[in-house]
């Protein structure tokens, strides 16, 4: 083996020697032949013309002596490369438009599979993820709510389904830094949490039980991220203190580099949940998810109809806090894909259909040139190369076509990919932490292999299919081109009306999400986004502990704030619209009898001139004043949602209501405004309730200045402001409220999705006509004696328009047909991702249709004049 | 004489030549002249068989070849036998008497 490696290797680079070593030792074999012959007594001559005829070609000798080894099936294969880089060269256009076409599907498809592999090919970074579920409550809003800390014990102690069970909440630290307090993200676990995950810190110490005991010192664990950005990655970080919330912590340990658990993210602090809390004392706080695993041999179904039950149970026995609760369960891996899910697939759909329309474009260029060589195929089979010989040139060709189009396709993507993640906003791409690790990987490379694997066999297939199905002989004379020039034609027109109807449904694609894009941005908000600078203060030291100081300190930053150049009028908020939509809680009437079923509401405390900066509009009643503080009866202001649902038919002004747990403090109704978007853009609408900041004051409020100038000049003299008046406040999150409302996350996702299906549309509607033109200039060459004679017989230049045409027009016609019925299909898919838009919307059917049956006319309106300026003689003679 | 008698038994050549070789290191007329005798014309062998079957038991190392001068004083490449190659004639020719064996019983049943 060895031995036959090395030989064939030294052949090869001796390759003269080794020719000279055959011929002598033919020579030899020639020269004793011949004496030998003459000892029997033949003359000279006669010797040598029988040994001569004896031996035979001494070229055909030498072939079959070298082709003893390996090293002549690998020269016969460099051979065909370089035959088949010289017919690329000879006809540099095709080459260069097939790789180019080829490549560009190959990128396009690579990329948003390298995105398709991080986020659902790619495991969870934990312990067999599949065993993991999210434990929610359910209400009379919908299935997916907080529970409460005392619900979760129950759970705990009561279920027989989990291995274990803990709980979650986001939360967002005070980290004391040199620079004064600065917002850091975190989240707060149950001691067991990163053990049910399955997750081991790689430096210091997980949490233990004690961790979470009301005496215990505070500890908290970092992320691998953190401990990069703020501690320089430095072993000694365990056992540093931190201060946070304005309470020393020490860190114990650092997460893995590939940990993430999206629901919490982003999160470099994670410290241990507490009893002594106000919010874990009380069963109505309801502020934590749970995260639980599986026991082993417990299916989903049954553990959902366990906890189920004790969700039930709960309600009943805490009817005050629970009432109308219940359990719901969802996979871990659901939770964290599920949004990300159907758009990844709607992109890696389109990106398959880019491929194969470049694969289908690419192929028809293949069969046109393959008719163009009929000749030298048929010189060379005359010649005596053997069809397999043909077959393997056209293999080697196509292959050459796919490697080449996949190396420059795989460098493409990693740009692509580059410029996908930038597109996604920092805040949206932080909440999709497995995004991390977009890249080039083997998985990836595997792909884009396999792609260019397919590719070059289908480009290899079909010119070789051609020379197998064609008779040699015939194409020998030029004047065959008849019978098989109608075959390639049908076929060619049959792969036109694929790739038409590929680029219709993308195209619609394209339109569909387009359009919801624009509808999701116009969606009405409720308030007039533009000009509005927005920020987040917070008074974590202990002089804004009372109230009082906390409303006198709002009093002093609407003030300050106020008293800046452009300031229109500034207000104060709880929380900002276009959030999350998250806080809410059970109201009641005040003299109804209890059980309404539908009473939960989002709160929102807000000053008295948040109504007027945000232009909200009022419908019944009043707003209230500034001087409606504690001191005054208590009143709130709700929404038309919260009128509609809880009040349908009556004026719900001067009712009295209370949250659930707080008899006492009624507030009276005094006003409905028109709904806020409270939550994402394609939230639903939400029951939601303002009341006077100065009635229940916060030391963490968002502020919204409305300004008569670009409401972004104003951010950084906010800031200044507002440090003047205590440097120890942190200001954090400036941004527009446009902004807020273009970098949402749905409206991230579906911007990105818009655009890049977008491109994809536009490259297939270009490669898709481009395809059509090719088919109808063929034609039209093919065609050209035809025409002549039909000129020649009196046909108007007209007709000839007419006859091109009418063959394009039934082309695209057929395209678009089955364009229009496979994209109602492939749109119905995609249903989750439209918004405000139906799947068989008719203004973006009909608009696709027209773009592409405009573009097709373009198309074959060049050969079609080609055909007319045909000059008959001319047509004629040429033949 | 037909010329199919000339052709050899397929797969043969090699053990015919390994067989000729275990008497002496011949070159490639020698070899074949010798076949050609010794099967009193039966079997002829022309270069464009023996000499890639030369080259392909060379390749697997079961002859050698080297550059000698002839009785006659001219330049000739001679082949011998190496132990591999004895060892492949021994089995060749086991395998041989097998398969005659077998092929006559069932011509003589």
């Amino acid at each position: 083996m060895f031995g036959n490696m090395i030989g064939g290797i030294r052949a090869l680079l001796r390759r003269n020697q080794r020719n000279v070593e055959i011929q002598a030792e033919l020579q030899t074999f020639l020269d004793a032949s011949v004496e030998e012959k003459i000892r029997r007594g033949l003359s000279r001559d006669e010797a040598l013309r029988s040994a001569r005829a004896e031996i035979g070609s001494s070229e055909t000798v030498r072939q079959k002596v070298w082709s003893v080894g390996w090293e002549s099936a690998a020269e016969s294969l460099w051979q065909d490369l370089r035959f088949a880089l010289r017919q690329f060269r000879k006809n540099p256009g095709f080459a260069l438009t097939s790789i180019l076409i080829l490549t560009l599907g190959i990128a396009a498809s690579v990329a948003i599979f390298s995105f398709v592999d991080a986020a659902l090919i790619r495991p969870l970074p934990y312990q067999n993820p599949s065993r993991l579920v999210v434990l929610y409550e359910t209400n009379a809003l919908g299935p997916r709510f907080h529970l409460s800390w005392l619900d979760y014990v129950d759970y705990q102690s009561r279920n027989s389904v989990f291995q274990s069970l803990d709980v979650y909440a986001p939360y967002g630290f005070m980290l004391r830094t040199p620079n004064g307090p600065q917002p850091a993200d975190g989240a707060r676990v149950s001691a067991a949490f990163f053990r049910t995950l399955g997750v081991t810190p790689v430096l210091g110490r997980d949490f233990r039980p004690a961790d979470g005991q009301l005496s215990a010192p505070r500890v908290a664990l970092i992320s691998y991220a953190a401990w990069q950005r703020r501690f320089a990655g430095r072993s000694d970080v365990l056992g540093q203190t931190v201060v946070l919330d304005d309470k020393p912590t020490s860190i114990v340990g650092v997460l893995p580099r590939d940990f993430h658990f999206a629901p919490a993210e982003p999160a470099d602090f994670w410290a241990t949940e507490r009893a002594d809390g106000q919010c874990e004392k009380s069963r109505g706080c309801h502020n934590f998810l749970g995260v639980a695993r599986l026991n082993p041999g417990v299916s989903f179904a049954s553990a959902l109809a366990d906890v189920r039950n004790i969700g039930l149970a709960i309600a009943q026995q805490y009817p005050g806090d629970d009432h109308g609760r219940s359990a719901f369960m969802m996979p871990l891996t659901q939770v964290i894909l599920g949004d990300i899910r159907p758009i990844l697939l709607v992109l890696l759909a389109g990106a398959a259909l880019l491929l194969l329309i470049a694969a289908v474009n690419v192929s028809s260029l293949l069969l046109v040139r393959s008719e163009r060589r009929r000749r030298e195929m048929a010189v060379r089979g005359a010649l005596g190369a053997s069809r397999a010989r043909l077959i393997r040139q056209f293999v080697t060709e196509g292959v050459v076509l796919a490697a080449s189009a996949a190396v420059l396709g795989v460098a493409l993507a990693g740009v692509v990919i580059r410029l996908l993640s930038g597109f996604l906003p920092k805040d949206v791409l932080a909440s999709m932490p497995y995004l991390r690790q977009v890249g080039l990987n083997v998985r990836v490379l595997a792909f884009a292999a396999f792609v260019a694997l397919a590719a070059g066999f289908l480009f290899s297939l079909l010119p070789a299919l051609r020379v197998s199905l064609a008779n040699l002989r015939d194409s020998l004379s030029q004047d065959a081109r008849g019978a098989s020039g109608t075959v390639w034609r049908r076929f060619g027109s049959n792969l036109v009306v694929v790739e038409l109807a590929m680029a219709v449904v993308l195209l619609v694609g394209a339109g569909l999400l387009g359009k919801s894009f624009y509808r999701l941005l116009h969606v009405d908000t409720g308030l007039v986004t533009d000009h509005l600078a927005t920020l987040h203060v917070a008074a974590t030291s202990g002089a804004y502990s009372k109230d009082p100081d906390e409303i006198n300190l709002a009093r002093q930053l609407h003030a300050r704030l106020q008293a800046l150049p452009g300031v229109q009028s500034v207000a104060l908020a709880s929380d900002l619209p276009l959030g999350n939509g998250d806080g809410s809680s059970n109201f009641r009437i005040a003299g109804r009898a209890w059980p309404i079923d539908h009473n939960d509401v989002l709160i929102r405390d807000v000053s008295s001139t948040w109504f007027s900066t945000l232009e909200t509009r009022l419908l019944r009643g009043r707003y209230f004043a500034e001087d409606e503080d504690q001191s005054h009866p208590l009143v709130v202001v709700i929404n038309r949602q919260m009128a509609t649902t809880y009040f349908p038919g009556e004026n719900p002004l001067g009712l009295r209501i209370y949250i659930e747990g707080n008899q006492k403090s009624l507030m009276e109704i005094i006003g409905v405004i028109d709904d806020v978007q409270e939550g994402q853009l394609d939230d639903v609408r939400k029951a939601a309730m303002y009341r006077p900041i100065n009635q229940y004051p916060e030391n963490d409020v968002a502020v919204v200045l409305r300004t008569g100038q670009n409401e972004s000049s104003v951010l950084a003299s906010a800031a200044a402001a507002i440090h003047s008046i205590d440097p120890g406040l942190a200001v954090y999150d400036p941004i527009t409220m446009s902004q807020r409302l273009h970098d949402s996350p749905s409206a991230a996702l579906h911007r990105s999705s818009a655009w890049v299906v977008g491109g994809f549309a536009s490259l297939a509607l270009l490669l898709s006509v481009v395809g059509l033109y090719g088919v109808v200039a063929y034609s039209v060459s093919q065609r050209t004696r035809e025409i002549g004679i039909r000129m020649a017989l009196g046909a108007q230049r007209s007709a000839v328009y007419r006859l091109i045409l009418r063959e394009a027009g039934w082309l695209t016609l057929a395209g678009i047909a089955a364009g229009l019925l496979c994209s109602l299909a492939a749109t119905i898919l995609m249903r989750k991702l439209l918004f405000q838009v139906h799947a068989w919307d008719v203004p973006t059917l009909a608009a696709v249709a027209i773009t592409l049956a405009a573009a097709a006319i373009l198309a074959s309106f060049l050969p079609a004049r080609r055909a007319a300026s045909v000059n008959p003689t001319e047509a004629l003679h040429a033949e | 004489m037909t010329d199919r008698s000339r052709d050899l038994v397929q797969g043969t050549l090699e053990m015919l030549v390994l067989k000729t070789l275990a008497l002496e290191p011949m070159h490639g007329y020698g070899i074949a002249l010798r076949i050609e005798q010794v099967s009193s014309g039966v079997f002829r062998v022309n270069p464009g068989s023996l000499l890639p079957a030369l080259s392909r038991m060379e390749r697997a190392g079961r002859i050698k070849g080297e550059w000698r001068a002839t009785e006659n004083n001219r330049r000739a490449r001679y082949y011998m036998l190496t132990e591999t190659g004895r060892k492949a004639l021994r089995e060749e020719r086991q395998q041989w008497g097998r398969q005659t064996a077998a092929i006559n019983r069932i011509l003589e049943a």
